[in-house]
């Protein structure tokens, strides 16, 4: 009997039975920890947009608060509940964010003339409007619709400001060119009678004059833009007057039928996509940032890409199997676990101060001690991560070659082919999705990379796109901003964390949205080569 | 061992010796190759065979610790020496191997890789190579609505056939085939076998088999190896029926091997 159950038990671990079991639990591990991430993350960055009905609380103390409900807990004697608000007014009451009992709630309602103003600084305002005085009108008591016809003036208004400080911009950006020019001039000697000098300090003179035209109708402009304000009123009744130039967007939550508030969510994400960020990154759009990681990984997998494929090529078609190839192929696949601050460090010391400083001193010598080059910028972080996922590349390609059945290689020769023609013709064309499979990892791990770019060219706020209408259009020695060192600064470097959590949030699903999208174009450009380029069953 | 008569060789092998690091693969074998027949090389699993045939054409080079000592001569010149040009030499020795190896591309391209990679545009000039050697392939009826499908589609035997109609598009002298029907069905190496037999009206075939049968069936001269070294050469009849020596006895009629 004892021997039977042993011999069962044998069949037991024999078949393997605990083995799929294994298996099946790590898998399942893995992959609820990447579902619970991403839930996390659509939960929490998702909601952050709706435009929730805004509560009027009136509490024991007999004070009154507008406020948006963000979460619900335990107090800390566990004898009943505590709700956090949003109350906004940060100019008013310091705070964004309250902490109220619920047995301090006397009443609660949801009052249909409370507005969400959405300012250019101080965060939103809660409040009612009392009054408006612009040049045109004065009211007491203001309507909203007087409220939004005032606001859509002063945009309009704003907008010929814009245009007004494009102007500014492109003057104030060849006034820059001209005094670097002035500076080589000096720099190489030139006497000051010098035809081309004299030119340009004419021209300079021409540009200087326009520019302070310009400057005193800016500042007319906006003094009277700004002459239109309006009154607005808390809970609580404390006036607070507000110029119109400020405000940014109106809307009255709980007067919004779901339909309203789907299309106002609708449009922040629009925003989201393309508007400039506003109160140091903690509400606007991401536009910079967004463009900046897409154009920093275009430009890397630019450098990247042919490198890694051409030294695979070398490393696995030309050069003689040896020691030598063998401990570079070691040395390769070692590089790809370097930390990534190590290679952030070598891109500083190595590209920006040994390349771009040389760089400076041969071609910019008269701005010396300003770096052009010899400083962070778009082409720097490139390149270091270029560096960075060249491995990847190189060892994946190099796979995909030797998976090439020897076959096909002797099939091309016996046809008179050269070993040129053979790669180019049938071995690269044949090797082109494992090839694509490194380029997909390697964007992948650029993308999600922020420690080296924080010493290589990131920056918080940038200027300027990379891209502009100023020649030569594509500024490769520019700083950018980047979504990963954003999600970093908004979230650990701003001064009102609290308010910055939602936008983490967001930008941690547009970064992995990001990411997923690169990754699925790039994966099917793989399975259609595939396709094309490998047998199907015999 | 008693030479027999070859009036018009193509290829000639004299003493030629093949190392493989320092083993050496072929001991000094002697041999002429007919004009326009069909030579079978047989012989048990790793007597060389193969490796002499991939001497032909040099396909050899690509080992690396290769070594070839004595001559083989083509059409007059020997191959083996430094002056040459060794594509020229493939595109002259055609080769089709014992795993069918199309390329990824469409059937008209494989046809004409080799013309492509020698140079040729003449759009006329490849369509036309690309139905004159699928017919000549005896695969044209089967594929000919369908030449810009890739060749990955065909069945194993097209595929096959596919790689006889590449060879022969480049118009070769000699046609060298590894073992082509080891890996096809017995009606595919019917008709493989079939197009070979048409195939010895325009080109030198030499073929190394490992089925008697298919030997006997398609060859005009039959070569046995054993262990590197040559030891019979002749006429497949009578080789088969009255073998001269009692190794190729053994071998033939199944005694090892």
């Amino acid at each position: 009997m004892q021997k039977r159950q042993h011999k069962e038990m044998n069949k037991f671990w024999r078949v393997g039975e605990p083995m799929v079991w294994l298996t099946g639990a790590a898998l399942s591990l893995t992959l609820l920890s990447a579902i619970v991430l991403i839930v996390v993350i659509m939960t929490n960055g998702l909601g952050v947009f709706w435009p929730s009905a805004i509560k009027e609380l009136e509490l024991k103390d007999g004070s009154r608060v507008y406020g948006q409900q963000m979460r619900i807990e335990e107090t800390a004697d566990k004898s009943g509940l505590r709700r956090q608000y949003k109350i906004a007014n940060r100019d008013l009451y310091g705070l964004d964010f309250r902490w109220i009992d619920e047995s301090q709630i006397v009443t609660e309602t949801a009052p249909g003339e409370v507005m969400v103003l959405e300012r250019i600084e101080h965060g939103d305002f809660y409040g009612t409007l009392q009054k408006i005085e612009t040049d045109r009108i004065q009211q007491v008591p203001a309507t909203t619709y007087a409220l939004l016809s005032e606001l859509e003036r002063v945009n309009t208004q704003k907008e010929e400001l814009t245009e007004l400080e494009e102007k500014l911009n492109d003057d104030s950006y060849r006034m820059e060119q001209m005094r670097l020019t002035l500076l080589k001039y000096d720099y190489r000697k030139l006497a000051a009678d010098d035809p081309k000098r004299i030119e340009l300090l004419n021209e300079q003179e021409e540009l200087n004059e326009d520019f302070g035209r310009l400057i005193k109708l800016q500042t007319n402009r906006v003094a009277a833009v700004r002459k239109a304000k309006a009154v607005f009123a808390d809970a609580d009744g404390r006036e607070k007057e507000i110029v119109l130039a400020d405000i940014f967007q109106v809307y009255e939550p709980n007067l919004m039928t779901t339909g309203e508030k789907a299309l106002f969510y609708l449009h922040k994400l629009v925003e989201l996509f393309v508007g400039e960020p506003r109160e140091s990154n903690t509400e606007g759009g991401l536009f910079p940032a967004i463009f900046g990681t897409v154009m920093l990984i275009f430009v890397m997998s630019l450098f990247s890409f042919p490198l890694g494929v051409i030294a695979a090529v070398y490393l696995r078609e030309y050069a003689k199997e040896g020691l030598l190839v063998r401990i570079v192929r070691i040395a390769v696949n070692n590089l790809a676990g370097i930390p990534s601050i190590v290679y952030g460090i070598f891109g500083l010391g190595f590209f920006i101060y040994g390349i771009g400083h040389s760089i400076d001193m041969l071609f910019f010598p008269e701005r010396s001690p300003t770096p052009t080059f010899g400083t962070g910028g778009l082409l720097w972080a490139s390149l270091t991560l270029a560096l960075l996922t060249v491995p990847v590349v190189i060892v994946s390609t190099e796979e995909a070659l030797g998976a090439i059945p020897r076959e096909m290689r002797e099939g091309s020769y016996a046809l008179g082919a050269t070993k040129f023609q053979t790669l180019y013709r049938v071995l690269l064309p044949m090797a082109s999705p494992g090839i694509m499979t490194g380029l997909i990892l390697a964007m992948a791990r650029a993308a999600g990379e922020v420690a080296p770019l924080m010493i290589t060219g990131v920056v918080k706020l940038a200027p300027a796109l990379p891209i502009d209408g100023n020649f030569p259009f594509l500024h490769l020695d520019r700083k950018f901003m980047h979504l990963g060192f954003h999600i970093y600064d908004i979230g650990f470097q701003s001064h009102n964390v609290e308010a910055a959590k939602p936008m983490v949030f967001v930008t941690t699903l547009l970064l992995v949205l990001i990411v997923l999208l690169m990754s699925s174009v790039a994966i099917r450009l793989r399975n259609k080569m595939k396709k094309r380029y490998t047998f199907g069953t015999f | 061992m008693k030479q027999i008569q070859i009036d018009n060789p193509i290829i000639e092998v004299e003493d030629l010796r093949f190392y493989y690091g320092e083993s050496r693969a072929i001991h000094g074998v002697d041999l002429k190759f007919p004009e326009k027949q069909v030579t079978a090389l047989i012989g048990p699993s790793g007597c060389g065979k193969s490796t002499l045939l991939r001497c032909f054409n040099r396909m050899n080079d690509l080992i690396d610790i290769s070594r070839v000592e004595g001559k083989v001569i083509l059409d007059g010149e020997s191959i083996y020496d430094k002056s040459t040009d060794v594509i020229e030499l493939r595109r002259k020795v055609g080769m089709v191997f014992q795993k069918s190896n199309p390329f990824p591309k469409s059937i008209y391209e494989n046809v004409i890789y080799g013309l492509r990679i020698a140079g040729e545009k003449d759009k006329a000039f490849l369509d036309e190579r690309v139905e004159n050697s699928l017919k000549g392939a005896a695969l044209w009826d089967e594929v000919k609505d369908r030449l810009q499908d890739s060749a990955l589609g065909l069945s194993g035997g097209q595929m096959q056939r596919l790689c006889i109609a590449r060879a022969i598009a480049v118009n070769p002298s000699v046609i060298l085939m590894d073992e082509p029907c080891s890996a096809l069905d017995p009606k595919s190496t019917a008709r493989v076998e079939e197009l070979i037999g048409e195939l010895r009206k325009d080109f030198t075939i030499i073929i190394v088999t490992h089925n008697m049968q298919q030997a006997a069936r398609v060859s005009d001269f039959t070569a046995f190896l054993f262990e590197g070294d040559l030891i019979e050469f002749g006429v497949t009849k009578q080789l088969f029926v009255k073998p001269a020596k009692k190794q190729t006895e053994d071998y033939i009629t199944g005694r090892f091997g």
